[in-house]
């Protein structure tokens, strides 16, 4: 078994292999329905690449990422990573390697905490330094690796504004010397001017550690910014995957045309000019999903066929992959 | 020559809070004219919400317009009594916030509440009220309004409950509308839904609309006219295409390039240094001059006076006067 995956083991880093997270729902007395949070979706990642997730709310791309670092066990498919499945039992030395950066800055730092012992917390769970000040001087280099100013260690999170509690956040990912980081919406919550600095922050690690991304964020020109390659998710499947630019000049999936079409562009020339395809009506509840294909009900090319069968991603060249019958 | 409806002249606001005192808005200025679109942009806590707060009256408790005017149709609404302030609102402005869920009432119907507007500020009464809710919700696109009117907030979806709060904003047919972060809280393609709406309902009603937003996406998509805050203060005005492409404020040069843009993929971003201001310890010049590259010794002085440019847009930097006084020098020595 580990021979056949050492042979594979050779492009990707990640792998995900039609993973799938169903959530309990209560419906009735003793009764409970599935909810398909995330619903067979695949893709693979390849060591220093960002691989950039986007769709709206309630699309499941948050799950997609907490499923992978097993902060929630998966109902079904299988999570690869450098060769190795991940599972129960081999999590606890891979967090190691796979780390997450959250969306809100103030919620995820502890305030009872120092910012020393936040980004050490890491350092402690897997004993990776020799003495106390080989972990202070470990401390002291994230810090000044993210823009922090070391002098500050010792205050709580509170005294941070919300840029900089983000950079904390991103330290104490980096602690481990990780391969991969999950970022979930890292940049949603800040402020547009410090926005730009924790992008490019992110990029500067990229190029000095080597590590890969998983971006999950909604705003997609930030995703387009930062991204090698993009997956579009409507409720729990991936619709589209292609390279950033490919994607955002030749939409093929209706609902990536429509999404891209709905980005307001910072430009008011450009958006007196183009044309936005609005959507009719809202997305399907997720414990109510249309049969076949899950964007039928807002589509303007389905066909009968999209509501007996629901499409796959297919290749359609270059690695673009969309999941759609008419396109 | 179009109709000035409201002119906001030299706003201070300001909050008591147990840490001192917070100015929020400090000396904002603008006229909005009948029928026009204009966007107040900025980050948080520069102010553009407290703005819009001032102009209806609605500011919390340790809030106060401590200077200032606010003119509507030439009559100052900061000295209006209660009465006349409960008449000023829903039907001469009228406001939609943020968050469309905390702003309906969990407790009554959809129709309930639109026909409380109705009822209050129009003589119709009782089922002449409920026609005209239900007309209402068919205008911003409810699907079986009939239906709708019977159900409570938390049986609509994001997009839906905004579209209820902007047809309870119109009921009474303001003249002016303020929209404060009305798309924030939605998905882009619903985002894309209300956008359109509020742009048919502005050339169907032709009420002016105040737009407060920190996302220069939209504010490029709807404005006519655009004032940029920062620190409470207005950086730049004009309209939408003198701040986008010939825009003459440190911040808002700064902001622009902050954007990710599609002609410059693959170029790193330009962001601005530093953190956001801090309103408790407000510079004693220019707002921004703590985060300026080009920063002066007169911007860490002096609050920068606001200066017409040659296209005819106005902002308030210093670089702007050293230029022209160079210019002028320049001007003599070349005599």
């Amino acid at each position: 078994m580990s021979k056949t995956q050492n042979n594979m083991k050779s492009e990707y880093l990640v792998e995900v292999k039609d993973l799938k997270q169903y959530f309990p729902i209560k419906t009735g007395f003793m009764q409970t329905t599935p909810l398909k949070a995330v619903d067979g979706v695949s893709f693979a990642i390849k060591p220093g690449e960002t691989l950039g997730l986007v769709g709206e709310s309630g699309c499941g791309k948050t799950t997609v990422g907490r499923s992978m670092l097993r902060l929630y066990t998966p109902t079904g498919g299988e999570v690869i990573y450098n060769g190795e499945q991940v599972n129960a039992s081999t999590i606890k030395h891979m967090r190691k390697e796979m780390q997450m950066v959250f969306q809100d800055p103030y919620s995820s730092l502890n305030p009872r905490m120092t910012v020393e012992d936040i980004i050490g917390e890491p350092l402690d769970v897997y004993k990776l330094y020799s003495s106390k000040g080989d972990r202070r001087d470990k401390i002291i280099h994230l810090m000044e690796l993210v823009g922090l100013n070391a002098e500050h260690a010792t205050r709580y999170a509170h005294e941070f504004s919300g840029g900089q509690r983000q950079r904390i956040g991103i330290a104490r990912a980096l602690a481990t010397d990780p391969k991969f980081i999950v970022c979930d919406e890292a940049v949603s919550a800040l402020d547009v001017s410090i926005q730009a600095q924790v992008i490019n922050m992110f990029e500067e690690l990229q190029d000095k550690l080597g590590v890969a991304y998983l971006f999950i964020a909604h705003d997609l020109l930030v995703v387009h910014h930062i991204s090698d390659r993009i997956a579009v998710m409507y409720l729990g499947r991936v619709v589209e995957i292609a390279d950033a630019d490919e994607l955002n000049d030749k939409p093929m999936h209706p609902y990536t045309q429509s999404l891209l079409s709905a980005v307001p562009y910072p430009d008011p020339k450009m958006a007196k000019e183009r044309k936005r395809i609005v959507l009719e009506g809202d997305v399907p509840s997720p414990l109510n999903m249309p049969t076949g294909c899950a964007f039928r009900t807002r589509c303007k090319y389905a066909t009968e066929r999209c509501a007996q069968e629901c499409p796959s991603l297919t290749d359609r060249g270059n690695g673009h992959q969309v999941a759609c019958w008419n396109k | 020559m179009s109709e000035n409806i409201l002119s906001v002249k030299n706003l201070h606001t300001s909050f008591r809070t147990d840490n001192g005192e917070v100015k929020a808005v400090n000396g904002v200025s603008f006229n909005l004219d009948k029928g026009k679109i204009l966007g107040i942009v900025g980050e948080s806590g520069s102010g553009k919400s407290v703005t819009a707060y001032s102009i209806m009256r609605i500011l919390e408790s340790n809030g106060d317009i401590s200077e200032g005017q606010v003119l509507y149709k030439g009559q100052d609404i900061t000295k209006f009594t209660e009465k006349q302030m409960r008449e000023f609102r829903g039907k001469c402005c009228s406001i939609i916030f943020q968050d469309p869920m905390t702003s309906l009432n969990p407790v009554f119907t959809v129709g309930n509440q639109l026909k409380e507007a109705i009822q209050l500020h129009t003589d119709r009464k009782g089922k002449d009220a409920e026609a005209r809710a239900i007309e209402m919700l068919t205008l911003v696109g409810v699907n079986e309004p009939e239906k709708r009117v019977k159900q409570y907030p938390f049986e609509l979806s994001g997009g839906m409950r905004q579209r209820v709060m902007i047809a309870m904003a119109l009921a009474c047919e303001p003249d002016i509308l303020i929209a404060d972060e009305p798309t924030t809280a939605l998905d882009v393609t619903i985002q894309a839904q209300i956008l359109e709406l509020m742009q048919d309902l502005q050339k169907k009603f032709g009420m002016a609309i105040i737009m407060v937003t920190h996302d220069l996406g939209v504010i490029a998509d709807m404005c006519d006219e655009i004032i940029v805050l920062y620190g409470g203060r207005v950086c730049e005005r004009g309209t939408a295409e003198d701040i986008f492409y010939r825009p003459h404020h440190e911040y808002t040069k700064g902001l622009l390039c902050s954007i990710p843009n599609v002609d410059k993929i693959g170029e790193k971003l330009i962001p601005i240094p530093g953190t956001p201001i801090n309103l408790l310890n407000m510079p004693k010049g220019c707002a921004f001059c703590p985060r300026c590259e080009n920063a002066m010794k007169i911007c860490i002085e002096e609050v920068p006076p606001e200066m017409q440019m040659p296209d005819g847009h106005f902002a308030s930097c210093w670089l702007n006067v050293k230029a022209e006084m160079e210019a002028k020098q320049g001007g003599k020595n070349n005599e």
